[in-house]
């Protein structure tokens, strides 16, 4: 086989990877298998990051999301109920509505998708990007650079004196 | 070949099952999982015209702005959560109604 199909067999292997364990967050109705869904989810668009040459980025998806934000959500998961609740089932409401809003979203978005002539300036060449990226946050992005950082201060401190004990 | 479509075709996908989540779980942490695709949606977008359409790196950093902004939400949601448990006695959003008329 020639290059392109093993790229194209990959990439599509990885994005149904991507919908269909989206689609078990979404309609699971135990709260774990969504949170481990959720794990594959975000292998499959740090995955996509590759495809697409950010390779910086597919690193920072796997440390922030998969290390960071889903170990959070599995502890939200677990401190929120007792430990004899084994089967932590979720249940839903207004399944028929919400399940009209995504299928419209999901219509139109791909009816304009596929309608709009995308402009394009050339594709930017699989080069790795780490150095460009660094260079850029530390010249033209360094206002919005140290703005997040002080942001991030601020929800740290922010979400310590939420959940602390009050005195009473 | 692969396109720009097809990236932007998985992205609608995730961004559509995310506002399904959002619109219909009762629990407020699997609300929280339905945020989280709907950011990795719009950074899938991101990252894909940055490669395909203006062929620099801004989108990749608007993509790691991104990622900032949604760790300092889970970290502040699941805060937020954990102090309604403590209140409530319990994360389904329709109990959550203190300040309900």
């Amino acid at each position: 086989m020639d290059p392109t199909t093993v790229a194209q067999v990959i990439f599509y292997f990885f994005a149904v990877l991507t919908v269909a364990s989206a689609a078990i967050v979404v309609f699971s109705s135990s709260l774990i298998y969504s949170a481990f869904a959720l794990l594959f989810t975000f292998f499959g668009v740090a995955a996509l990051y590759v495809f697409l040459g950010a390779d910086f980025l597919a690193a920072t998806q796997l440390v922030i999301y998969v290390g960071g934000i889903l170990i959070l959500l599995l502890f939200g998961v677990m401190l929120t109920h007792k430990l004899y609740d084994l089967d932590l089932k979720t249940e839903t409401f207004q399944f028929f509505p919400g399940f009209l809003v995504m299928a419209a979203v999901l219509l139109t978005l791909t009816g304009v998708i596929s309608k709009t002539q995308w402009v394009s300036r050339g594709e930017r060449p699989l080069n790795p990007t780490t150095i460009a990226i660094g260079l850029l946050f530390m010249r033209e992005y360094i206002l919005p650079f140290e703005v997040a950082s002080v942001f991030l201060l601020v929800a740290l401190i922010g979400a310590a004196m939420i959940v602390r004990r009050r005195r009473s | 070949m692969i396109g720009l479509n097809h990236y932007l075709f998985v992205s609608a996908a995730l961004f559509s099952l995310g506002v399904m989540g959002v619109l219909t779980r009762k629990n407020a942490v699997n609300v929280l999982m339905g945020i989280e695709l709907i950011l990795n949606s719009a950074n899938i977008n991101l990252v894909a015209f940055s490669r395909y359409s203006v062929a620099s790196l801004d989108g990749q950093i608007f993509a790691v702005f991104v990622i900032i902004i949604a760790a300092a939400e889970a970290a502040v949601a699941l805060a937020i959560v954990l102090s309604m448990y403590r209140i409530v006695k319990s994360v389904n959003l329709d109990q959550a109604d203190t300040l309900k008329g």
